[in-house]
């Protein structure tokens, strides 16, 4: 019964680390951008909500309603004024500009903020749960992974139901081509790192309320991000959510079988999807 | 005044002078040719009026109005639409969002819909959800041809549009030009097929080396004429 226990565990943590890729699976599936600020972005926006549940006294789920169209303004304003200078033929300046990001990101939010860990309070749903048979739930787990879904499921709407989408796929296959169909290449990205920042703060929100938080924790939530998306096939959405439970189930069975080897057997089971399948799970066969 | 003109244009790929003092027109409801050999510059022509090449001011005028200076996507919103040479049809994309694509920024209300392209090309109809680099090479440039149409343009750009295809199919694809002109729309179609240039064609231009060598209408001109403007006199 406990094994039941830890995969379902893990199938929710799963969800976070879904969310924490999504955004990040968006970016490179349109513009074939690492941002390697990734991960520091959704500290930013957990911070955001934090200074809007203190300064106004908000709870966290409206303190991220309103997070989420400052960090669409903020996510459109790096692209067009930053990340669109640098994209091209040659991967690294944007390597080397967002790894600068995170860097500027961090050291910031330290000033701010101090070293010191945060978390933002979410009242009793911090402690709720819900019993399915043997099994019991904690409630945020449960809306994490909710959340997760129904981010794919918005995200994959807009890809394939929308014009907006349309001009996402077509400015990912060939922006020269996309221009000749009046689409502005800087334009959609820029809209498409706005999305993603918006996924960010939903990331944010369940990465503030289920733990502690501070100005340097980005980089290792990048990693878990990174990973899903490798996992699930780079540019495939529902591919991002698959990666993300498999590292959150490697994660808890690991560490059912020894506590210190939570991290470890996520990374393994990284290793282990890459030797086996190095495009992923769920590749897009154009690529 | 003329619909479109190229005025003493020339195109650069960086050091490289790829066209000299072009200078072209085309009428309202006009087709007009553009044939040469490989490397003569036609596509560089259409890549500088379609602004995939940026011109300095005053080269390219749409209705007497500058557009040679705005990029690709101001001029397409302007009504120049291009059918760009290999296609370029996008593989993430089905037939239909593919013909949609063509509306995304110009949506003028006019003679080419999704109903009328269909009409114009069948086949697409019945593929209308596979993706459209599944299609045939044939199949894809009526994709690419009716994509530019869903703008409704008032120049329409063909590039290369018989490259690689089977005669049968080049014919296929013109038999739909008479149907594009009743509408109203002006033409300018690049081709290295000089029979086909010249059946559809009001005027042609010859390339050669970047120049504009021979000009004129089809009937004025005379095969020893365009063998020399094409090759060279010497060839």
């Amino acid at each position: 019964m406990i094994w039941i226990d830890t995969i379902v565990q893990g199938i929710l943590l799963g969800g976070l680390y879904a969310l924490f890729a999504l955004g990040l699976s968006l970016v490179f599936g349109i513009m074939r951008l690492v941002n390697l600020a990734h991960g520091d972005l959704i500290v930013l926006a957990a911070y955001l909500i934090l200074v809007l549940v203190t300064l106004l006294g908000l709870g966290p789920f409206m303190a991220a309603l309103l997070a989420a169209p400052i960090m669409f303004g903020i996510g459109w304003a790096l692209q067009r004024l930053v990340l669109n200078r640098v994209l091209g033929p040659d991967i690294l300046p944007p390597l080397l500009v967002t790894f600068g990001l995170s860097v500027l990101l961090q050291n910031a939010l330290q000033e701010a903020f101090s070293a010191d860990s945060r978390r933002i309070p979410a009242g009793w749903l911090e402690t709720s749960s819900v019993s399915l048979g043997p099994v019991s739930l904690g409630l945020m787990p449960l809306l994490t992974f909710a959340s997760a879904i129904l981010v794919t499921l918005a995200l994959q709407w807009l890809f394939y139901r929308t014009a907006l989408g349309r001009a996402f796929r077509a400015t990912s296959d060939d922006p020269t081509t996309a221009s000749l169909m009046g689409v502005k290449p800087e334009a959609i990205f820029a809209k498409a790192t706005g999305i993603a920042m918006v996924v960010v703060t939903i990331a944010a929100l369940y990465l503030g309320t289920r733990a502690n938080f501070d100005p340097t924790i980005g980089p290792a939530r990048l990693i878990y991000a990174f990973e899903a998306v490798i996992i699930g096939g780079l540019g495939s959405l529902w591919g991002t959510l698959a990666g993300g439970v498999i590292i959150g189930v490697a994660q808890t069975v690991g560490a059912q079988i020894n506590p210190e080897w939570q991290i470890l057997a996520g990374h393994v089971a990284f290793l282990v999807v890459l030797l086996v399948r190095p495009r992923g799970l769920f590749p897009r066969a154009f690529d | 005044m003329a619909l479109l003109e190229t005025r003493d244009l020339t195109a650069f790929y960086g050091d490289f002078q790829a066209l000299f003092g072009v200078d072209l027109t085309l009428q309202e409801g006009e087709t007009v040719a553009v044939i040469g050999a490989n490397g003569a510059g036609k596509t560089t022509l259409m890549r500088s009026v379609s602004g995939l090449i940026r011109q300095t001011p005053g080269m390219v005028r749409l209705d007497g109005r500058e557009i040679g200076a705005l990029p690709a996507d101001e001029i397409m919103a302007q009504g120049v639409a291009m059918v760009p040479e290999g296609r370029k049809l996008f593989p993430s994309l089905s037939v239909e969002e593919n013909l949609l694509m063509g509306r995304h920024r110009r949506k003028v209300n006019g003679p080419w819909s999704l109903d009328s392209v269909y009409r114009l090309f069948p086949i697409l109809k019945e593929r209308r959800n596979q993706p459209g680099t599944a299609l045939s090479g044939g199949q894809q440039q009526m994709v690419s041809i009716g994509r530019a149409l869903m703008s409704n343009p008032r120049v329409l750009l063909c590039d290369e549009i018989s490259l690689g295809l089977a005669p049968v199919v080049i014919r296929d694809i013109y038999a739909a030009f008479p149907r594009i002109r009743e509408t109203g729309a002006s033409v300018i179609v690049v081709e290295q097929d000089i029979g086909q240039a010249m059946k559809v064609a009001d005027r042609v231009y010859c390339m050669m080396e970047g120049r504009v060598t021979l000009s004129g209408r089809p009937d004025e001109l005379s095969r020893e004429a365009i063998h020399d403007a094409y090759f060279g006199a010497a060839a």
